[in-house]
């Protein structure tokens, strides 16, 4: 319809810090462009960037440079971006429900209004029974769910994740991934996903944008071959192991240089 | 299990026992001269003091004076360190500024400025509930300020994500986020007044609860000294207990400790 088709682009985007220690860049000349609807994952290791660069996304940073323009029309009044943190993302002062109808409380929904659309999310995510409840009665897991209704519920153009499930044991990281699957199957968002899980990346995303740190670049891009809907079994498909491996094998230096460890990528292709 | 709760039980109430007991050996220790009466009156002394005094209505003038310039000590101090700490909690620049001059002013004993403070404000009520406003800003000043900056930056975070405006931010995460720092800050300065007050009070005052401790001492009538202690206690615990009631009320996702 306009002439941007991108829900996102990013233009040698960078970010510096001005640290104790000197001007420290965090994030160096990315770019990349989102499609409507479409799941990235930016997957990378720790101190690579991609927090900051969702947090660019999320409007919460400023660039020290480039460009970062979204297709979107600020008359319609929806949310920009939601972004959905690791973990303590919801207010423990708010009930559940109040949690996850705040972003249409921020929108100026009324009172009556936020909290049915609400309960019926909740209801959604199998959290009915805990509108009422505070988020320190509640599981982890649970509260990252609340927190991912409550980013749905606010209908941005945007989702922003960022290692949403990092905190949880691997079994519910699994069931989890798969509910996230399902609501995002019914809303068909836009998301950026960022995570150090390569696996997890490659079950969830269209796309995988692989980072590398000091300073934060992309340095590769795979395109997730599996159809959808997908599910669990996938992890064991052979094209996704042969991706998550090529994908692993971008990283594994980054890796071993913050371990402080030898790089066997001489010894491995020798 | 149920040794458990038997032990448990037990436990709660022993220290009921304790005090009757203690109570209990003061009375005869008093009662047939192991103890001078002069010094320790036996309980039940005390007790018809109590209600001689209850019955004159002195008691509850005394006490209304005291409870006065409490609360109004605590009101007239804990609104503007209430605001102030709002504020040096989320600015940093207003906290690198106030700072040091809270750092040096919080230090001086209360009680060592009332002699000039009489001087501006004269012998009056005035002083003396300046002084205890004074004691109760700064804990509540500090307290504010801390709640605020204990506040997870990632809820300021999330609420600028959904669009939270500067009043929004205010009402839904730096007012209700500080909330708990806040009473206890209240809690502190609640204490600290009713301190001050009484110690305000047997210098100067001509009603009050401490007044009536030097009064009496002065007069040895030390039953009535013994009273307006057993009021003060009952005080304290008054406010704790109903601090702790308020706290459970207005911070219900605040209570780990259960």
């Amino acid at each position: 319809m306009s002439q941007t088709t991108y829900a996102v682009t990013c233009h040698n985007l960078s970010k510096r810090y001005d640290a104790r220690e000197g001007i420290v860049a965090a994030l160096g000349e990315v770019s990349f462009r989102v499609r409507h609807g479409e799941f990235v994952c930016l997957v990378g290791p720790s101190g690579c960037g991609k927090t900051t660069l969702l947090k660019l996304l999320a409007g919460l940073l400023q660039p020290s440079s480039g460009v970062l323009q979204f297709d979107d029309n600020p008359e319609d009044g929806r949310l920009p971006n939601a972004l959905v943190f690791q973990e303590h993302g919801l207010f423990p002062w708010m009930k559940i429900l109040d949690n996850v109808a705040f972003g249409l409380e921020m929108q100026g929904v009324n009172r009556p209004k936020r909290h049915t659309l609400a309960r019926d999310f909740l209801g959604q995510v199998g959290l009915a029974a805990f509108a009422n409840h505070y988020p320190h009665q509640l599981s982890v897991g649970m509260r990252q769910r609340a927190a991912i209704a409550r980013a749905f519920l606010s209908d941005p153009r945007l989702l922003l994740m960022d290692e949403p499930f990092s905190a949880l044991d691997a079994q519910s990281k699994l069931v989890m991934q798969e509910e996230l699957l399902r609501i995002w199957k019914d809303h068909q968002k836009t998301v950026v996903y960022v995570t150090h899980d390569i696996e997890e990346a490659v079950l969830l995303g269209d796309r995988v944008l692989v980072m590398s740190g000091r300073p934060g670049r992309i340095q590769a891009e795979f395109v997730v071959p599996t159809t959808r809907p997908r599910d669990m079994r996938n992890r064991n498909h052979p094209d996704v192991q042969e991706l998550s491996w090529r994908i692993w094998k971008n990283i594994e230096a980054d890796v071993r240089h913050n371990l402080a460890l030898p790089d066997t990528e001489a010894t491995a292709s020798a | 299990m149920t040794s458990h709760w038997k032990q448990f039980r037990w436990e709660r109430a022993l220290p009921a026992v304790i005090l009757l007991s203690l109570l209990l050996i003061w009375e005869t220790g008093s009662r047939i001269g192991l103890i001078k009466p002069l010094l320790f009156p036996a309980p039940t002394m005390i007790g018809r003091s109590l209600l001689d005094m209850a019955a004159s209505g002195d008691l509850w003038l005394h006490t209304r004076a005291t409870l006065l310039r409490v609360l109004l000590g605590l009101l007239i101090g804990g609104v503007p360190a209430l605001i102030l700490g709002l504020l040096m909690g989320q600015s940093r620049r207003l906290a690198i500024v106030l700072d040091p001059i809270i750092a040096a002013i919080h230090p001086i004993p209360k009680i060592a400025i009332f002699p000039l403070i009489m001087v501006f404000l004269g012998v009056g009520e005035g002083s003396k509930i300046f002084i205890a406003a004074f004691g109760a800003f700064f804990p509540i000043l500090l307290s504010t300020a801390a709640g605020v900056r204990q506040i997870n930056p990632i809820l300021t975070q999330v609420a600028t994500n959904y669009g939270a405006n500067r009043f929004k931010l205010f009402t839904r995460v730096v007012l209700p986020g500080s909330l708990p720092s806040v009473l206890t800050g209240v809690l502190l300065a609640l204490n600290l007044t009713l301190l001050l007050t009484v110690a305000i009070e047997i210098i100067t005052a001509k009603e009050g609860l401490g007044s009536i401790i030097w009064f009496s001492w002065q007069t040895m009538r030390t039953e009535t000294m013994y009273v307006s202690l057993t009021v003060l206690m009952i005080l304290g615990v008054l406010f704790n207990g109903c601090m702790h009631w308020l706290t459970r009320l207005l911070t219900p996702w605040h209570q780990r400790t259960e």
